[in-house]
């Protein structure tokens, strides 16, 4: 590979007219992409919202502190994650290490939050066929849930590749991109948390 | 280029996985092109499978047409059967025909317009052509499980739920278009970061050939569209297999989301088909009347507009569902609005032609026949945004004659004629002239005979979709019409079909620059090298080969964009793609693009299949709910992590491939 092109770039082709690399565009692509997919499960949840024939109600089952915890436990990920680049941009692969693992391990106590709750709700009474609200808030969380599961695996797959020697200072384009997604996916839930959790106490 | 003047090197890295599935160095053979990555090998693929659905969902159609050639008639094909056959033409010909179609010129050549050696992501690409192969074989194999999609293209729920559609032909419909939209979204980053990060030298966005700037358009709608059908799909299969009430009214769920969703996605689906065509005519219109594109900035800028407004009328299609006044007129308005920049486009491809020397090729008759055809279809769209002749013409012949004229007259004459202009690109050999004018002149024929009388059905109330018809509605003599023309249209196809493969095989040699073009991709041989460019071009104008070869047809006037002074330096620590010390990387076959579409699209056959591994209720009473979901999806369940296996040893994988070093420093 050539000297010329950003150091942090090990393939000088990767990077285009632009200046960026391809990656990195396509990476915001598919978050334009996704940003479509939430906003259609998110509009399904608000059209069905007070609709429900049978209930539980989310006032009656909704444990905003509890929630509150387990957002605060994801942003604080999304905090890790950066602290994660920062130091791989440095070549700290120690550092990287650590907070590379306490970012998956922070998703991965949103999700058991997730498991507790939807375990919770269903013995509330709350099932996926009950009511259109047991359906659109299921498949609504869950999805999200899935984009957290994928990222926590994501962010593992980066934790193990990092002792063969494949994270570098040089390919810290692949933790970037890892944590573009992640930070989208906590994003998400903020949007999420407001117009399924809080809207319930506001309108 | 002769092989003589260069010499392959092959690269030296190797992965872990290349001892279990070799990859060869070149692409050789039938491995060659299972392996490939080679954006001109995937577009070639992409039409072949494009183009056998088109025979496949032409079949459909001309069944369809016998069927109606005459009253009352039976015992030809089941009103079952006719359900399924006018739900699969639908379903071929818009997903598995026209769509993949644009998506081979995308491949083919998009690329080489922009200088490009590749796309963004050759892998991924490769990863889009077997998704798509893979997910339209799955849906076709409902014919022989005698469980073909029979609930129209667009699904509406109720009817699609499992109440009224039990069995199998849901599951293939909702996971056959689910897996074809991650082909579509795959494929659309890839050509979107393509068209953004690897245009040649000098190639600024208003210098860009028109054709991929609507693949650029085309692309933005494609990922940002078909997240809401991705949505209402995974929510119906969420009823239909889970009992979740998204759709159900009984349980207080809105059936007419479906529609909304539906056609949030559907209609920038419309543009998604026809924008492309668009763009190949914008291309082949000055070529042939010789003269530059009348008003690229307006042709660019309107393509740019209806995209946009693509996303803001959906609900004229569903001015008959009771939206109330204020929604129906916001959408009636929006949908007129719509019109305008279409008819710029139509405006600027007739001021190119005005006072042109038109070459009446087979390419130009093609865009000829689109600009009048695709006119009418706008025409009648127009009479339908007036929701109070809506309300009459809704799910009427009427409308099937708007979509056809929309649809064939317009997308699939406009993809004809970019098929016959960049034949010779593609093969080095040029189709008949005398056979090209004769599929013309059937195809306009027999399409016009077959789809305006169409217009009289409708407004007779001659309803879609049904089977037959009584014979004192009077509609015997116009339907005859119709079939006839149908057939017309069939022998055109074979013909084509006939010289397409005469041709490949050993037609005329095309040679150099066969059409005198303007754009680059004309610039290099046919066809191209696997590598495309020796160099970089250096792209100094719009129509840069054009001006290349005819420097005194420059106009200097106060036009900004045809200014030799225009000229981008390259930046080479930038633009590091031409050939120096290290010859010209190409990179390795791949196997795991597809294995992982292989993968994904067993497991959506296994979510099909899974009604035949529920166990019988005496056996799950002492089964776990987890141990019953895992017998009734073990096949999706094995099938995705296939998918998932390959996806990672695909990520590991070392780029391999080989450098090619030339013998010879001289420039062309």
């Amino acid at each position: 590979m050539s000297a010329h092109g950003s150091h942090l770039i090990e393939n000088p082709h990767e990077i285009g007219t632009t200046g960026l690399p391809h990656r990195k565009i396509m990476m915001w692509l598919f978050l334009a992409s996704d940003c479509m997919f939430f906003g259609a499960l998110i509009s399904t949840y608000l059209i069905y919202r007070g609709r429900s024939i049978a209930g539980p109600t989310p006032e009656e089952i909704f444990d905003i502190p509890l929630t509150s915890t387990s957002s605060f436990v994801l942003l604080m990920s999304s905090y890790l994650m950066v602290l994660a680049l920062a130091a791989i941009e440095r070549n700290d692969l120690t550092k990287f290490r650590v907070y590379c693992l306490g970012t998956a391990f922070f998703g991965s106590i949103f999700l058991g939050f997730q498991v507790y709750e939807f375990t919770h709700f269903y013995h509330a009474g709350l099932t996926l066929h009950g009511s259109v609200f047991g359906s659109s808030f299921y498949v609504l969380t869950g999805t999200h849930g899935c984009h957290v599961a994928i990222g926590v695996l994501w962010l593992l797959a980066l934790f193990f590749y990092s002792f063969t020697g494949g994270v570098t200072q040089r390919r810290a384009l692949d933790v970037e991109i890892a944590g573009l997604y992640w930070h989208f996916v906590d994003i998400v839930w903020i949007v999420i948390f407001v117009a399924v959790y809080l809207l319930e106490y506001i309108i | 280029m002769s092989s003589e003047e260069m010499h392959i090197e092959p690269a030296p890295e190797k992965g872990f996985f290349d001892n279990i599935f070799p990859r060869q160095v070149e692409p050789k053979g039938l491995i060659g092109w299972l392996t490939t990555i080679d954006h001109k090998r995937i577009g070639i693929l992409y039409g072949v499978t494009a183009l056998f659905w088109f025979l496949v969902g032409g079949l459909e159609a001309l069944m369809i047409r016998i069927q109606l050639h005459t009253s009352d008639f039976r015992g030809f094909i089941s009103a079952e059967t006719y359900n399924s056959l006018f739900t699969m033409h639908g379903t071929t010909m818009i997903f598995l025909v026209v769509m993949p179609l644009a998506v081979a010129f995308f491949n083919y050549v998009m690329p080489l317009q922009i200088g490009a050696r590749d796309v963004a992501f050759p892998r991924m690409n490769a990863f889009s052509y077997w998704m798509f192969l893979f997910a339209s074989i799955l849906l076709n194999i409902s014919w022989f499980f005698g469980e073909a999609p029979h609930m129209s293209w667009v699904g509406y729920a109720p009817i699609t739920e499992i109440q009224y559609t039990p069995g199998m032909a849901g599951e293939f419909w909702i996971i056959g278009l689910q897996l074809l939209g991650v082909a579509s979204i795959v494929g659309s980053l890839n050509f979107i970061t393509t068209i953004i990060n690897m245009r040649a030298p000098g190639m600024t966005f208003m210098r860009m050939p028109v054709f991929s700037w609507m693949t650029l358009v085309t692309g933005f709608l494609i990922i940002l569209a078909f997240p809401a059908i991705t949505i209402c799909l995974a929510e119906l299969m969420f009823d239909r297999l889970f009992g979740t009430n998204f759709f159900q009214a009984a349980a207080g769920g809105l059936p007419i989301l479906w529609q909304h969703l539906f056609w949030v996605f559907g209609h920038p689906e419309v543009y998604i088909l026809i924008l492309p065509p668009m763009g190949m005519v914008s291309e082949i219109l000055p070529v042939f009347s010789r003269r530059p594109l009348f008003g690229y900035p307006l042709i660019v800028g309107s393509g740019i507009a209806i995209g946009l407004m693509g996303f803001t009328v959906w609900s004229h299609h569903m001015f008959t569902s009771g939206l109330g006044n204020i929604a129906t007129a916001a959408f009636a308005l929006t949908t007129m609005a719509i019109a305008v920049p279409t008819g710029v486009k139509i405006f600027n491809w007739i001021g190119t032609l005005y006072k042109g020397q038109l070459i009446m090729a087979t390419p130009m008759l093609f865009s000829l026949g689109f600009i009048y055809q695709f006119m009418m279809g706008g025409f009648s769209g127009l009479m339908h945004a007036n929701a109070v002749h809506d309300l009459q013409q809704h799910d009427s012949y009427f409308i099937v004659a708007h979509f056809h004229y929309v649809l064939i007259g317009g997308a699939l004459f406009g993809t004809f004629a970019g098929l016959y202009y960049w034949f010779p690109k593609v093969t080095g050999r040029k189709l008949d002239e005398k056979f090209g004018k004769f599929v013309f002149w059937f195809l306009f024929v027999g399409f016009n005979l077959t789809f305006f009388p169409m217009h009289w059905l409708g407004l007779n109330g001659m309803p879609r979709r049904i089977y037959t018809y009584s014979p004192n509605m009077g509609w015997d003599t116009i339907n005859m019409v119709c079939t006839f023309g149908a057939l017309l249209m069939a022998v055109a196809v074979v013909v084509f079909f006939w010289d397409l493969f005469r041709t490949a095989k050993s037609g005329q040699v095309a040679g150099f620059d066969p059409w005198d073009a303007r754009t680059v991709e004309w610039s290099i041989p046919n066809p191209p090298p696997v590598y495309n460019f020796k160099d970089t071009p250096q792209v100094k104008c719009l129509d840069d080969f054009w001006y290349a070869k005819y420097p005194e047809t420059m106009v200097h006037d106060e036009d900004e964009t045809m200014h030799p002074s225009d000229y981008v330096a390259a930046d080479p620590a930038v633009h590091g793609h031409s050939h120096d010390d290290h010859g010209i990387h190409m990179p390795g076959g791949s196997w795991f693009p597809m294995f992982a579409a292989l993968g994904f699209c067993i497991g959506g056959f296994g979510i099909v299949m899974h009604g035949f591994f529920i166990p019988d209720p005496v056996a799950a009473k002492s089964m776990s709910t987890l141990s019953i979901l895992l017998r009734e999806y073990w096949l999706a369940i094995l099938g995705g992590l296939m998918g998932v296996a390959s996806v990672f040893a695909w990520a590991m994988e070392p780029i391999g491939g080989y450098n090619i070093h030339f013998k010879e420093e001289d420039n062309k």
